[in-house]
């Protein structure tokens, strides 16, 4: 079996909103995201000799990842006391109830869906990999980022038929992807 | 856009409906095809199906300019 190499030049461009929306969820703030992926990548370069080639170029990324995460915790918590938790009763006629029970609900999904949303923007993300960089990046443009398709063809210089042709070879690939890998 | 067949027609307005660009006419040829056509009735439905499992999920991408930030710092290193 050839092994898998390490290509550091197109990481950005391939594995960065992977990484992102990993991050996103688990740190909750966009700049912390984007020093800790570009940690991450750093790290992946320094370290790059000691990858064996057994995972994907995107596993290993993830490994360094949560490490980093991880990292980023200990950081915040070693300023001791501002992580404390208190619980307080806020007033004497309202004793006895915890003061998180008080608060109000913003979140209408439960921990369960979200979890299982996460998993599968990084299952569409993943999908992704494996169609031609440049057709992917117009797809998430379109899709994602709901850009125009004037701003679109401009950017690439591309007519809109060009444009709806990668679309639509995208959403094919993708919809195949996702039920072999996803809805099964 | 020139189509080789009605097929190819309607897969078209379907991929333009998922953004709603697609016309009220274009959706009532899509319907009357849909109809008739076992292919395009699948693919329409896995096509509804993709663009309720992107909206589901929330994905969210790095700007360009903050994938330029990072590009940088990376290359930066790779070039020491």
């Amino acid at each position: 079996m050839s092994k898998v190499m390490l290509h550091p030049e197109t990481w950005v461009d391939r594995y960065s909103d992977y990484l992102y929306n990993y991050t996103i969820v688990r740190v909750n703030d966009h700049e912390v995201a984007q020093d800790i992926i570009s940690d991450t990548f750093l790290a992946g370069l320094k370290s790059k000799d000691n990858f064996k080639g057994e995972a994907t170029e995107r596993t290993w990324l993830i490994s360094i990842l949560k490490r980093k995460i991880i990292d980023h915790y200990r950081k915040i918590n070693s300023n001791k006391g501002k992580a404390e938790v208190r619980i307080n009763y806020n007033d004497t006629d309202n004793e006895g109830d915890w003061l998180e029970e008080q608060v109000e609900d913003f979140s209408e999904m439960n921990a369960q869906e979200s979890m299982e949303n996460e998993e599968l923007g990084l299952a569409i993300l993943g999908c992704l990999e494996s169609i031609n960089e440049k057709q992917a990046e117009i797809f998430k443009l379109k899709t994602i980022d709901g850009v125009d398709t004037e701003t679109i063809c401009n950017e690439y210089n591309i007519t809109p038929s060009n444009l709806w042709v990668i679309i639509h070879r995208a959403r094919k690939a993708l919809a195949d992807c996702l039920e072999s890998n996803w809805f099964k | 856009m020139k189509f080789k067949n009605p097929c190819e027609k309607a897969n078209h307005i379907c991929d333009k409906s998922q953004y709603n660009e697609a016309s009220f006419w274009e959706k009532v040829r899509l319907n009357l095809h849909l109809i008739y056509c076992k292919f395009c009735r699948e693919y329409s439905a896995n096509n509804q199906k993709l663009t309720k499992s992107i909206k589901d999920s929330k994905i969210k991408t790095l700007c360009n300019e903050d994938k330029g930030a990072i590009k940088e710092k990376l290359y930066q290193e790779m070039k020491k």
